[in-house]
């Protein structure tokens, strides 16, 4: 009895029901979030008076544009934290790169029990919790923080140094929380590397400058590439970040939409802002889609 | 002698490490610091930490977390298994570019407007049909499990392709049929990649912040909700006695899972 | 003069593996070399020594008179082909064979002149803008041999050029590598462990065994005269008999084997010491009926199997010696013999094809 059932439908339980539960708690909310992106603020509970409805006087909608002629209005408040978004995800995977790249390389040319522990050491932060790591950087940048506690005693320095509330304190959370992600692809790409390539290329008259710029950066690009996404794009709608490093000119969406949401209680306007986010990481996004499609075939 | 790694490279590389660990170092030796103050070392104690089993608010917070962490990540672990199943076995069927961007996006979705939207559906499912009342336990759960799941089939997903079909069609030549062809054959295979799902789920249930910030109600604030609120207050020798203990739990859990793979990886 | 290149007493040790031990020789301008050996046996490291990889633990690499001791790879007048040719997967054929002319800063006008030359003399021409995953296993030799020679280097190492093409494209391949060879006039060294492909490239063969240079002579003497039991296994097919010296007899020595066996040797040698005879199995012939020959006895045949040129046979003879024999389909007398027919037959070989190896 149960056999039959489950070649007969077993099929179909397999797709429908992950099908089911997405649309429900992941589509949904994203239609009802646009629903509600297009709505009039109210002070009521919920504060916002839906542009789709479905009541005793039938199915009616319509949408309201105040919420992005708001956001339009007060572009100093809400567009230049969507630019600062993209300026301080930028710099934190170029910053990224920068460190990742030379991790990545010596854990793929280092021999087995070093390289094991490299890579034990890259695994680990990416599975302790972002926000505990935060708090540990804070106590390091503090004004009275490790950092400046030892320069004021070593002498180096009469009055301590302002790092939290600065790009300085951004990037290095950002390093901090998304280093492994853009080591991890690096190191895929730069150990599947044949020695014998490298080899080839010294043999035949390259010195060690070329052998970088001609294969290894080549070849490793599929890995640059793959590293970048993955630190760009969560970088842009970050929130723990800014909120706990960063001060006013740091400001990005994630915490605009946080501070919307909990602080000024106005959910049309955090909707329209999260509309926003999604629209800068869907380019990324599909190009990395791409990417992924062309490197299957 | 071309496998000689470049001084600077090497330099670049050490100069990242330590910023991935001497941050986290440095707190968990002061959490072991006697004094109020933070940055002043006043004698080695652990008295920090004997005050965290009579806080009842992170203990309790603690107990939520599990608990949302334990069902959540079972939840994910088992739709992930089905995703992986559905796009790695068959090979077309209405509605896959459906579920792969569904399945997909939650991976690239910002949390904060992951949280967001998950809210505003809550609210007006209540508002529609009396369910869920009020923000609790369930909806973090529910949260959770649903991003959850996304990695969970990454996860399997990339195990299942890498398997050898061919066992499952032996298995099949001999007189076997599904699903028990799946339980005795392809289930035992896959199962370090479903361990290491649930693994995944559970971390990142445990960590989130920011979904659960969005869809938690009154009396329903996880751990990381209670730290944070704490941090937003200031440095304290409380907090580091508290990450030092989860770091250093989880990072054993680490280790140990690393030292396992690579001990199986060796004998191959 | 000085010899064109001179390698004398070259070691290598990794901790306490003796990976190379002590192998000196010395090869002419134009010589096409092989090494020769089984897989560990050093020969590849000796390649790397050559081109600059790997820092010997002691002795001299001279190139045309030159010290190659603390040359760069890059500097050297040495290149070398790849085992799986390491051709750069990112790059087109051109700029693969161009790779190490850019590298020495070559005008644009010279560096596509001598291209276009390389890919006529390997036969690609048309070709250079593909890239290396879209060719054959055969065409992706060639580009390794043509971007190898590029530099016009003094001595060319080929690490198993052979290896990676299937068996029909290998022998013609290995012509064509022998007309670049002989039409360039580079000093090849070729590393193999196959020892068909020694024997057809090569003016001469050193074969290694266990870090040293066992045997250095043309491949005819290499067949005909293997020095130790080693090589005599390890070069073609053999059947090993022991025996034991027992006296001169006429121009003959006669063995004390399973039967007593007459063997041709030059020199002298110790009476009553144990020896091992050898003889390839196409020394040997087998006929239906005795006659009367030297070294004849009766056989059993074990089993036999069709080779097209030939049939080769695994045989027992008195006292249980086993022999391998190899019969070529060539000779008349050979076409009356029907294998599935007989069980037994008798067989004899002549003296002077005994292969007298003093070793243990």
């Amino acid at each position: 009895m149960m056999r039959i059932f489950f070649q007969k439908y077993g099929f179909l339980l397999v797709i429908w029901l992950p099908v089911g539960w997405l649309s429900l708690f992941f589509m949904l909310p994203l239609i009802e979030m646009i629903n509600v992106s297009f709505s009039e603020a109210r002070r009521a509970v919920p504060p916002y008076n839906p542009a789709f409805q479905i009541g005793e006087k039938g199915i009616s909608f319509q949408p309201v544009f105040d919420n992005y002629l708001l956001i339009y209005d007060y572009w100093g408040d809400y567009l230049w934290p969507a630019v600062n978004s993209i300026r301080l995800a930028f710099f934190s995977t170029v910053w990224c790169l920068f460190f990742a790249y030379p991790m990545a390389w010596w854990i793929a040319r280092s021999k087995k029990p070093l390289q094991h522990i490299l890579l034990v050491l890259v695994l680990m932060p990416f599975w302790t919790s972002s926000l505990l790591r935060m708090y540990a950087l804070i106590g390091l940048l503090n004004p009275n923080g490790v950092i400046n506690d030892f320069l004021l005693w070593a002498g180096i320095i009469v009055t301590p140094i302002q790092m939290m509330q600065t790009d300085f304190s951004i990037y290095s959370g950002m390093l901090l929380t998304y280093l492994p992600l853009m080591i991890l692809p690096l190191y895929a790409s730069l150990v599947r590397l044949d020695n014998a390539l490298l080899e080839a290329a010294a043999d035949l008259g390259a010195k060690n400058w070329e052998i970088f710029r001609t294969i290894i950066l080549p070849l490793s690009l599929p890995g640059v590439i793959a590293g970048c996404l993955l630190v760009f794009i969560p970088a842009v709608g970050e929130f723990v970040i800014p909120a706990l490093l960063g001060g006013p000119e740091q400001l990005m969406l994630g915490k605009v939409i946080w501070t919307e949401f909990f602080r000024n209680r106005d959910w049309p306007v955090a909707a329209a802002i999260a509309i926003i986010l999604i629209a800068i990481i869907i380019l990324p996004v599909v190009y990395a889609r791409y990417q992924d499609k062309e490197g299957l075939s | 002698m071309r496998r000689n790694v470049p001084f600077l490279v090497k330099l670049l590389a050490i100069i990242g490490f330590g910023i991935l660990y001497v941050p986290v170092i440095m707190m968990m030796i002061y959490s072991f610091n006697k004094s109020k103050l933070v940055s002043v070392w006043a004698g080695f104690s652990t008295k920090w930490y004997k005050e965290l089993w009579t806080d009842d608010i992170l203990i309790t917070a603690l107990y939520k977390s599990v608990l949302i962490g334990i069902s959540s990540a079972t939840i994910s672990t088992i739709f992930g298994l089905l995703i992986a199943i559905a796009f790695v076995r068959f090979a077309s069927f209405r509605g896959r570019l459906f579920l792969s961007l569904v399945a997909s996006a939650p991976l690239v979705m910002p949390e904060a407007v992951t949280g967001l939207s998950m809210l505003l559906l809550f609210i007006a499912m209540e508002a529609s049909f009396g369910w869920p009342s009020g923000r609790g336990i369930d909806t973090i759960m529910i949260a959770h499990a649903t991003f959850g799941m996304c990695f969970a089939a990454v996860v399997i997903q990339t195990r299942l392709r890498d398997m050898d079909k061919s066992l499952e069609e032996a298995a099949r030549d001999l007189g076997g049929r599904q699903p028990f062809v799946f339980l005795s054959i392809t289930f035992p295979l896959i199962l370090p990649s479903i361990i290491a799902a649930w693994l995944l789920s559970f971390t990142l249930s445990f960590d989130d912040l920011v979904i659960a910030s969005f869809v938690s109600g009154p009396g329903s604030s996880t751990l990381p909700i209670v730290i944070f609120s704490k941090i937003r207050l200031g440095v304290s020798p409380e907090i580091n006695a508290v990450a030092t203990l989860m770091i250093l739990s989880i990072s054993a859990f680490v280790i140990l899972g690393s030292l396992l793979v690579l001990r199986r990886d060796g004998k191959k | 003069m000085p010899p064109f290149i001179r390698i004398q007493n070259i070691s290598k040790k990794y901790g306490v593996l003796q990976a190379v031990d002590a192998v000196s020789f010395d090869l002419e301008k134009g010589e096409l070399f092989s090494l020769l050996g089984p897989s560990g046996c050093g020969k590849t490291t000796l390649l790397r020594i050559l081109a600059g990889f790997e820092v010997p633990t002691s002795g001299l690499v001279e190139i045309d008179g030159q010290n190659m001791a603390n040359v760069d790879p890059a500097d050297r007048p040495v290149n070398i082909m790849f085992q799986n040719y390491a051709l750069f997967p990112h790059m087109s054929v051109f700029n693969n064979i161009a790779y190490g002319l850019q590298r020495a800063s070559l005008a644009k006008n010279e560096i596509n002149h001598r291209v276009e030359d390389l890919l006529k003399l390997v036969h690609l021409t048309g070709m250079g803008e593909r890239k290396p995953a879209t060719l054959s296993g055969g065409q992706r030799q060639r580009v390794a041999l043509a971007r190898a020679l590029a530099r016009r280097p003094k001595l060319l190492l080929l690490d198993e050029p052979l290896a990676a093409l299937d068996k029909k494209l290998r022998s013609d391949t290995q012509f064509e590598l022998v007309n670049i060879q002989e039409k360039l006039g580079t000093t090849f060294i070729v590393v193999t462990h196959d020892q068909e492909e020694a024997m057809t490239l090569s003016t001469r063969i050193g074969v290694m065994n266990e870090g040293q240079l066992v045997q250095l002579a043309t491949p005819n003497e290499i067949y005909e005269n293997p020095k130790t039991r080693f090589i005599a296994d390890f070069v073609g097919d053999i059947s090993f008999v022991p025996a034991k010296i027992n006296r001169q007899d006429g121009d003959y020595w006669l063995m004390d084997a399973a039967v007593p066996i007459y063997a041709a040797c030059e020199h002298n040698l110790e009476a009553g010491k144990s020896i091992t005879l050898a003889i390839r199995p196409e020394k040997i012939t087998l006929t239906p009926e005795a006659s009367g020959k030297i070294n004849e006895f009766p056989v059993r045949i074990d089993d036999w199997a069709f080779y097209g040129a030939g049939t080769q046979y695994r045989v027992t003879g008195p006292g249980g010696i086993k022999l391998k024999l190899f019969q070529s389909h060539n000779q008349p007398s050979n076409a009356q013999l029907r294998p599935d027919q007989i069980e037994t037959g008798f067989i004899h070989f002549a003296p002077e094809s005994i292969i007298i190896l003093e070793d243990k």
